[in-house]
This record gives C-alpha cells, sequence and structure tokens, in this order.
C-alpha cells in the first residue's frame, strides 16, 4: 500500500505547479471577457441595441381625433363632421387589368384613361386617386382588391342647413381647419389634433401593447352656437324673396334677442352651398351684415334724438321748426323729402326729418355727440369675435365741421356693420341697457352698461312706435297681435367718395314695444325696382319675420289682433 | 440539509413567479388586444351616430318640411290676424283681448 501511495503522490507532485496556475488565469481571463462584453452591451452600447430591438417590433401610429360638432340654440347640428375615405395608390406596385382599371373609374365617377394614366405614374410613390369619398363608395373600392390601391380616412366637413347660414358658419379646407366664419372664429375650440403612439405589434399586425403615448389625440369640443336654426331659415327665406322681388344687389338680416344679445339669426343672400363651394365667388363668402360697413341713414336718428333728450335739450313735445324743408350750413344745404312745417320731437322721428336732427344734433357739443354715439357702440368693433368685423367709422369729434355734425344726425358721414346697428338697438329694448352681443349661446344674460336713462328709453321707443303708424315711414312693419317699434333708413350709397343714385334701404325694429323680446335688422342693398324706400323694401321682411318669430317663441300679445292699420293714402317717404 | 432544501424550494418559487409573469403578461396582451377592439367598435359607433345625426338633420331641414307640408298635406301658414298666443298657467307677460 506504501508503495503504490508514494509511487502515486510522486505522480501527482510530477505536475508542474504552474498548469494549474495557467488554468486558473485562462478562466479569470474567459470571465473577464465574459463580463467585459456584457457591460459593453448592457451598459455602452444599450441605447442602439434597444432601438434596434424595437424598431423589430414597435410601431408608431397615428391615432385620429375629429372635428366638434356646432350646434344651433337647441342642439341642431349646424356643422358635422364624418369620416370620409380617399383612395391614393402606390403606382409602382399597382397590378390592374384592365377590366379592374375600367371598374375602378366607374365607381371613383372619373374618366377610365385619367385613372389608368395615374396609375401608370411610376415615377411617384404616392398619388391621390380621389378625395373624400362617402364610405360606401370606398368599401367598393376596398372590394376590387386591386393591389397597391388603398385607403386613407379623413374627416370631411357637412353643413345640413346649405346655403342658409353658409357665410355665418364658414367653411373648412379639405384638412378639417376652419378657414372663414365661426368654423375660422372657433378653430381653437372645435379643432382637432391627431394625437400619436409607439405600440407593440405582433406579426399578425394587431397591437399588443401601448408603450407609450407621443402626442395625446386632441378630439375638438362641441360648441352651441346662439343661432335658432328654425328662426335662421325663416329669416334667410324672407330675405331671399324681398331681394329677388326688388331686383336688389344683395340683402342681411340680423335677429337679437332683445334681452340677452345673442344673435338668433344672421343671414346674408345671395348665398352659396358650403357643402360645394365650386363657383362661389369671395363676393359670396363674405359675411355681409358683419363685414361689410355702410352708411345707415336715418336709422341713426333716434341716436341722435336720445342724445338730445338725454341732455335735458328737448322733450318729446318740443316744437322744432323745419319749415321749408331745407336748412343751410355753410355752402351746404340739407333738404326734406317732404317739406313740414314745425313738428315736434316725436314727429321728426315718425316722418324721419332730416333737418329736425341735424338742428338735434347742433344744439349739443360736438363732444357730448359723440360720447354718446361712442358709448352706443359705433365705430368699434361689436365684439362679436367674428373674423373680419368691420367696426365702423366714426370719426373724432375735434375734426368734425358743422355740416358733419348735422349730417351725422341722420346717419351720413358714419358708417356701421348690421350688427353693430341692431346691437345699438339693444339700448333702446333695455330702458337704456346696452347689452354686447353674443354667437355663442349664453346660459345668463350679460351684463349691460348703460347708455342712457330708462326715461330717455322709454320716451324713444314711443316716438319709434309711431313711426309704423298711419303718418309714419313704416306703415308696413305693423305686426298683428304686437306693438312694433322701430325705425327706416334709405341712404345714398358712396361710390368713390360720391353719393349715387343707388340706395341702401334698410329697417332696424323691436317688438313686443311694451317689452321688447326680439330686434330685427334688414338691409337691403340696392333695391333696382320702382321702391327703394326702407318702409317699403325692407320694412316687410321686418314684419314677416318679427311676426314669425313671435309666434315661434310664444309672446304673448301685447295687442289687440285688429290692431292693423292700414295707411290710407301714400307711405311718408323719408329723406334719402 | 435543510439549506439545500430553503435553496431548493426557493428555486422552484422563483421558476413559478418567472412562468405567472410569462401568462400574465400573455393574458395582458389579449386583454388590451380586446380593448383596442372595443375601442374600435367604440369609434365605429361613434362615426356612425355622427352619420346618423347627420341624416336626421338632413331629413328634418325646416326648407324639407315645409316642403312637404304644403304640397303634401296642403297646410298653410295662417295669417297673423288669426293667431293668438295664450299662456296657460303662467302670469308673465299681459296678454290682452281681441
Amino acid at each position: 500500500m506504501n508503495y503504490t501511495s508514494s509511487k502515486q503522490s510522486t505522480g501527482l507532485t510530477a505536475l508542474p505547479p504552474w498548469r494549474s496556475r495557467l488554468l486558473f488565469s485562462l478562466m479569470l481571463a474567459g470571465l473577464f471577457l465574459l463580463f467585459a462584453r456584457a457591460v459593453y452591451l448592457q451598459c455602452i452600447h444599450n441605447a442602439f441595441l434597444q432601438e434596434k430591438g424595437n424598431e423589430r417590433y414597435g410601431r408608431t401610429i397615428g391615432v385620429a381625433a375629429h372635428r366638434g360638432m356646432i350646434s344651433d340654440r337647441n342642439g341642431k347640428p349646424l356643422a358635422i363632421s364624418t369620416p370620409v375615405e380617399s383612395v391614393w395608390v402606390s403606382p409602382q406596385e399597382v397590378d390592374a387589368s384592365h377590366g379592374q382599371v375600367a371598374r375602378l373609374a366607374h365607381i371613383l365617377r372619373m374618366p377610365a384613361g385619367e385613372v389608368a394614366s395615374r396609375l401608370a405614374d411610376t415615377a411617384r410613390e404616392f398619388v391621390y386617386l380621389k378625395r373624400q369619398l362617402p364610405p360606401d363608395q370606398a368599401e367598393k373600392v376596398v372590394r376590387l382588391g386591386i393591389a397597391g390601391v388603398a385607403l386613407q380616412r379623413e374627416y370631411r366637413r357637412y353643413y345640413p342647413d346649405g346655403e342658409v347660414a353658409a357665410q355665418l358658419l364658414g367653411f373648412t379646407n379639405v384638412d378639417d381647419r376652419g378657414q372663414e366664419g365661426m368654423e375660422l372664429a372657433l378653430q381653437s375650440r372645435v379643432g382637432a389634433e391627431d394625437g400619436s403612439q409607439r405600440v407593440i405589434k405582433d406579426k399578425r399586425g394587431h397591437v399588443v401593447e401601448e408603450v407609450e403615448s407621443l402626442r395625446l389625440p386632441k378630439p375638438g369640443a362641441d360648441v352651441t352656437l346662439s343661432i335658432d336654426n328654425k328662426l335662421q331659415y325663416l329669416a334667410y327665406t324672407t330675405l331671399s324673396q324681398a331681394v329677388r322681388q326688388h331686383h336688389a344687389k344683395s340683402g342681411s338680416i340680423v335677429v337679437l334677442d332683445a334681452k340677452t344679445g345673442e344673435v338668433l339669426a344672421l343671414g346674408n343672400y345671395p348665398s352659396y352651398n358650403p357643402n360645394n363651394r365650386d363657383g362661389a365667388t369671395a363676393e359670396l363668402l363674405r359675411n355681409r351684415a358683419v363685414v361689410d360697413q355702410f352708411e345707415p341713414g336715418s336709422t341713426m336718428k333716434p341716436f341722435t334724438v336720445a342724445a338730445a333728450l338725454e341732455a335735458g335739450l328737448v322733450k318729446p313735445g318740443t316744437l322744432i321748426d323745419t319749415t321749408g324743408g331745407q336748412m343751410t350750413i355753410g355752402r351746404y344745404t340739407i333738404h326734406d323729402a317732404h317739406p313740414d312745417g314745425v313738428l315736434t320731437v316725436a314727429q321728426v322721428l315718425q316722418k324721419s326729418s332730416n333737418v329736425g336732427a341735424a338742428k338735434m344734433a347742433l344744439s349739443l357739443p360736438p363732444r357730448v355727440f359723440w360720447d354718446d354715439l361712442s358709448a352706443d357702440g359705433f365705430g368699434e368693433p361689436t365684439g362679436s369675435g367674428f373674423p373680419g368685423e368691420a367696426g365702423g367709422k366714426l370719426r373724432d369729434y375735434k375734426t368734425w365741421r358743422p355740416i358733419e355734425q348735422a349730417t351725422m344726425a341722420y346717419g351720413n358721414g358714419i358708417s356701421v356693420n348690421l350688427l353693430q346697428l341692431a346691437r345699438a338697438y339693444t339700448a333702446f329694448a333695455n330702458d337704456g341697457m346696452l347689452l354686447p352681443v353674443s354667437l355663442l349661446k349664453l346660459n345668463a344674460p350679460p351684463q349691460g352698461t348703460r347708455v342712457f336713462s330708462a326715461a330717455t328709453a322709454r320716451e324713444v321707443r314711443d316716438m319709434l312706435e309711431l313711426v309704423v303708424k298711419p303718418g309714419g315711414t313704416a306703415p308696413l312693419a305693423q305686426i298683428s297681435g304686437y306693438r312694433v317699434a322701430g325705425k327706416t333708413g334709405t341712404a345714398h350709397k358712396l361710390e368713390n367718395g360720391r353719393y349715387v343714385d343707388h340706395y341702401v334701404a334698410s329697417f332696424v325694429g323691436m317688438a313686443p314695444a311694451s317689452n321688447p323680446r326680439l330686434i330685427v335688422a334688414v338691409k337691403i342693398d340696392d333695391p333696382q325696382g320702382t321702391q327703394y324706400y326702407g318702409g317699403q323694401v325692407a320694412a316687410p321682411v321686418f314684419s314677416t319675420v318679427m311676426s314669425q318669430a313671435l309666434h315661434m317663441l310664444g309672446v304673448p300679445n301685447d295687442a289687440p289682433l285688429d290692431n292693423v292699420i292700414k295707411p290710407t293714402g301714400e307711405i311718408v317717404k323719408e329723406d334719402t | 440539509m435543510p439549506v439545500d432544501r430553503l435553496s431548493l424550494l426557493l428555486l422552484a418559487a422563483a421558476i413559478g413567479c418567472a412562468l405567472s409573469v410569462v401568462t400574465a403578461q400573455h393574458k395582458a396582451r389579449k386583454l388590451f388586444m380586446v380593448l383596442q377592439q372595443e375601442q374600435a367598435r367604440a369609434q365605429d359607433m361613434d362615426v356612425e351616430w355622427g352619420q346618423l345625426q347627420l341624416e336626421l338633420s338632413t331629413w328634418a331641414t325646416p326648407a324639407r318640411v315645409e316642403r312637404i307640408a304644403a304640397q303634401k298635406l296642403h297646410m298653410q301658414m295662417p295669417a297673423a290676424e288669426s293667431v293668438h298666443h295664450i299662456r296657460i298657467g303662467q302670469t308673465e307677460g299681459v296678454v290682452t283681448q281681441p
């Protein structure tokens, strides 16, 4: 045993000790290499590898969000976005037979030759065949199953009421962004922003996990306008009939809620179809009621009278001498079309005497008159927020010459937009409180600003009631069952700084006069027929719209049903 | 040996945990797919609702209602003189008798 063990031990000891050390250090080195490689991959080169890995299964996808709905005050949609499909092709990948091309062209309602030429345009990678196709047509395209033809979802804006509120609502472009009108004004609220997110997809293309949201989709909010769809239709159709009947160039109408300043209807004729704007000129797209300014003519007179009453210079019964129907200031002469003798202040309004109004204005210091007109909202935008609103022009009183102060009394040398004019009348309707206008539905009536005393407002309202009585300029504005207060206007148009024999006929009125609920302002631009006075052209539009609107809103009568008195003679023509 | 038994136990627990992570992940992905489908369905319904609303308002435009009322049903707007508004149960506004 002993020898064996010694033999063995000698065998073992025969191994040189460096061998085990070498082995140990080799293993250590191997370990170190592995460790170094791990550090390199996990720490230093990590970002690159992670990215490569993500590329294999991660995808960034868009999340579509759609534009909010614009509805009327009763929730009826006025503008709504709905998805449509756009057909695009990748010409390099297209593989279609002649029959398929023909069927595709048939579905898209395009000439087959054009479709074929677009498919053959292999220089490009992305060609739209047709944008904004209704979903059912798009489905037929998919069913053809042509390789390289694909769909892309987009949103398209529809306006169910068509031309009725076209200029007010405006429109969006092909990318569904507001371009005009309320669509533009409300872009930041109703506009949507598509989001994007990173997801993990499996090999079948299913999204299996949401890694992170890169950008949250921001769907547009729904917005409720102050417009009443039925009143809007009523106002538009009545206006369009009048414009056509009098062969006028255009017409505008504004219906305001006299208690809240909300715009219930705002229409222009001629109009265009916002669902298909082919052939709509810039002229048609313009919202004349807000964007165009005009010289209001006699519809300004109530403000002159109110200013004189407020200053304590006159009372409704004060007599003003308008004998001869003309008045000379410097080199200029002011005329009345129908000379009367001595008139009361109330009759000056009723018969719309320029001389009477001018005398009242001249009795006021320019500064006071300017302050009053400015407080009534003239010379500055109404704050409606409508894009491109014209503020109108009210020159600084320091630059006024007496003749200008006199003509301003009857609405010459001052310009307004129709909405601004209608809004100024809220001061008469609300016992002296001028209300801000709103195109959005309000939850509570806004705070007004006092521009004249309640007594002055009531006195002017009483005078305005005389305007529609026989002997006034607008008996056609009377409404069965309701008392009406209003004022006509007929102004010469200004062309290149000169007054020409074309007219703007207007009427602004409120009813029921005992406690006004609505204000309707009508403007007919350049009536070409035999009639062109505000009392003949604009007043009938007012009475039709106002009467039906009061019925729709269920406003109680404040007069007997047989209150309408037909004028016996000719209607008093107002001064132009 | 008690130490070895503990190690084995821990090893088994670790493997169990690892497997359950895998199943949980799988289940999560399956559920996520269901969620995605439901979300897509909700969006489709939203789209359909918009289209139906559009259709409704197109059929109910005042112009169309008026045309049908006048032509098919032979209705007409009564003259203003023959319409009288009365309020029931409310005192707001003064109603004058004709």
